[in-house]
């Protein structure tokens, strides 16, 4: 085993009894590595078991199922205050007894630190997350934006060896939140340590890390870099939960090479470029961001849609069109206002044509 | 949502509970300062200090004035052991019901075991039957400890302190957990895994964190421990044996032979001593917000 990863999830399944009495698995037989020195985010809904996995990877839950390394060591059944991990947890949970000083403090004064070294410590965390002279507040005193900062260097004062994120930011309101990540992002980049972060919020993933695990129903459905993620989700539910996606679906009509020949009923007929092979007859999902898309302006050797503009919707830098086509398929398109007082491409009721090209698409079968 | 109660009815109704509550307390206090003794009547005030002069059953003059009873009380050696005894119980009760109940507590708040839902139903038992029942229980059941006792040793034993200490702590323990069991329904457990993540073991963890945390809700149960302990009668008046009286059984005792003053001037002090405690009691329960 090499120190390359900092952390390993080998198979882990996690099952839990419900009140009912029903099993559930909220981590179901997830492997991934993460990288020493990385960004890494667990993405996904409530309940798909990215909580819980961070929650493995810190102790407070041990797997049912197989292995957690942390640098190589396994740590799968060890107590959380024997794991070279700190938490960040969504509510702080910083001890409303104890000051600011004694809050960052405690994890070093357990190591036995000498009193002398540990002030010291303190100070520089609270530097470092540009708090400087808070020591003697009790946490009640604090603003959301403080208590999380503090939260912050309680953890990092340790100089853990992973940084786990528990949804730091969402407390916060939405100004306060853009600044906290482009921080957190700055803070790391500083440290050098692995952070894991926990979030629902795709655009927070997306910003912040160098990967990311979108995780659905405690099955970590696609590992990568969020351009990866963002351009070639691997299912629809990837497609669908980071930005926006209109689906298509269709049958497979034919493959030619790399470009597949797709029927969407009623609708009409589209080529997508993919690597895959699919069989011909098989159910497929054309899947397009709206912004791949144009309104009444054709591609040539592409795919060109005529179906009748439904709604336009202006957002400022952009406007949106939604167009139904002859089939069900429905999709949003999405164009810039680039120049100034540029007129709606189309209104409502037009006949309008979408247009994008073979390559754009992807074509999913789950 | 407060309003004022601007309804005539309702304000003569509040008052009126008022003062059938404290009707009785300030009578009995007043009357601690009667100058006659037979407290059947009010014989006004001992104004004058000076050697003990008496008019009938009406004190006139006493070295220690309106006091006067109060210092009569001083001199009643009976009394002062019994107020020893019932602080002596009050104290070593308490405290001893707050540690077991403390952890009984914990135990049914944090733990899945079998049997919790019944223990935790247990627990409720005590405090719904009446007292009487509990004290000849207590009775019947260390008499036939002792019984056995004596057959196995040879020696005797009888009711005393000790008794009388283990029943308290027995009816006081329920309530000290089910006031310590709500302060811990609001416990974010988050705390105490953050001091895990943070290197402290299971012991650190409480001691440090999750003790601090629930000080407010022990002190209170401990307080009510106290308050219960100390003017507890049916129970001890089945457990206790010579030597022991406490208080309530010496005032009982009072009553049936002769109702001086004195009895007024002992309840003054205790009811000062109790309305201290509720009201320490009050201000840890605030301090919980």
């Amino acid at each position: 085993m090499t120190d390359e990863f900092a952390v390993e999830m080998q198979d882990v399944v996690k099952r839990f009894t419900t009140p009912e009495g029903g099993i559930l698995a909220a981590v179901n037989h997830v492997t991934m590595q993460i990288r020493d020195g990385e960004f890494f985010s667990l993405l996904g809904p409530s309940g798909c078991g990215k909580t819980t996995s961070l929650r493995m990877i810190a102790g407070f839950e041990l797997p049912t199922e197989g292995k957690i390394l942390i640098h190589g060591k396994d740590v799968s059944q060890i107590a959380p205050f024997q794991r070279p991990v700190n938490t960040v947890f969504q509510q702080y949970a910083l001890f409303p007894h104890m000051t600011v000083e004694q809050n960052i403090g405690f994890g070093l004064e357990m190591k036995g630190v000498s009193k002398v070294e540990r002030s010291a410590r303190v100070s520089e965390a609270l530097e470092m997350v540009r708090l400087p002279g808070m020591e003697m507040r009790k946490p009640k005193q604090l603003s959301g934006g403080q208590q999380q900062r503090i939260a912050l260097a309680r953890a990092l004062v340790n100089k853990p060896e992973v940084l786990l994120l528990d949804e730091p930011l969402g407390a916060l309101d939405l100004k306060l939140r853009k600044e906290m990540q482009l921080e957190l992002k700055s803070l790391q980049r500083e440290v050098g340590i692995t952070f894991i972060y926990v979030t629902h919020d795709q655009e927070e993933a997306l910003t912040m890390s160098d990967r990311i695990a979108v995780m659905s129903k405690g099955v970590a459905l696609q590992v990568d870099k969020p351009e990866a993620i963002y351009e070639r989700p691997a299912t629809k539910f990837v497609a669908d939960f980071i930005g926006e996606t209109n689906f298509l679906d269709g049958v497979v009509r034919g493959q030619t090479g790399s470009t597949v020949e797709v029927d969407l009923p009623g609708t009409g007929t589209v080529y997508i470029e993919s690597s895959r092979t699919f069989a011909n007859g098989q159910q497929a999902t054309v899947a397009v961001r709206p912004e791949k898309m144009t309104l009444n302006r054709e591609i040539s050797g592409g795919n060109n849609l005529t179906g009748r503009v439904e709604e336009v919707i202006y957002i400022g830098t952009d406007t949106h069109y939604g167009v139904r086509f002859a089939g069900s398929h429905k999709a949003r398109v999405r164009e810039q206002n680039v120049t100034q007082g540029q007129k709606a491409l189309a209104s409502i009721g037009d006949e309008a044509v979408v247009s994008f090209t073979r390559t754009s698409p992807r074509l999913l079968t789950e | 949502m407060t309003q004022k109660p601007n309804s005539l009815f309702v304000r003569i109704s509040a008052l009126l509970v008022y003062v059938f509550l404290y009707a009785p307390i300030i009578g009995l206090m007043l009357f601690s300062f009667n100058a006659s003794r037979t407290n059947i009547f009010f014989g006004g005030f001992i104004t004058q200090f000076g050697p003990l002069q008496m008019e009938g059953s009406t004190v006139v003059q006493s070295p220690c004035g309106p006091f006067h009873w109060f210092c009569e009380l001083n001199k009643n050696a009976e009394v002062k052991q019994a107020a020893e005894n019932t602080l002596t119980i009050a104290f070593v009760a308490s405290i001893s019901a707050t540690i077991i109940g403390t952890f009984a507590a914990i135990a049914l708040q944090r733990y899945n075991f079998r049997l919790k839902a019944f223990s935790q139903l247990a627990l409720y038992i005590p405090i719904v039957i009446p007292e009487i029942v509990m004290g000849i229980g207590i009775l019947v059941l260390f008499s036939q400890i002792f019984t056995i006792l004596s057959g196995l040793t040879g020696a005797r034993f009888s009711m005393g302190l000790p008794t009388v200490i283990v029943s308290h702590i027995a009816f006081c323990i329920p309530f000290v957990t089910l006031v310590v069991q709500a302060r811990l329904q609001g416990f974010d457990k988050s705390y105490e895994e953050a001091a895990m993540d943070l290197g402290a073991n299971e012991l650190t963890t409480f001691w440090r964190v999750t003790f601090p945390m629930i000080l407010p809700g022990v002190l209170s149960g401990a307080l009510l421990a106290f308050t219960l302990s100390l003017d507890d009668f049916v129970i001890t008046f089945f457990t206790t044996g010579p030597g022991s009286t406490t208080l309530p059984i010496y005032v009982y005792g009072l009553l049936r032979r002769i109702i001086t003053p004195q009895v007024n001037a002992l309840s003054t002090i205790w009811i000062l001593i109790v309305f201290t405690a509720v009201l320490l009691l009050q201000w840890t329960e605030n301090r919980k917000a």
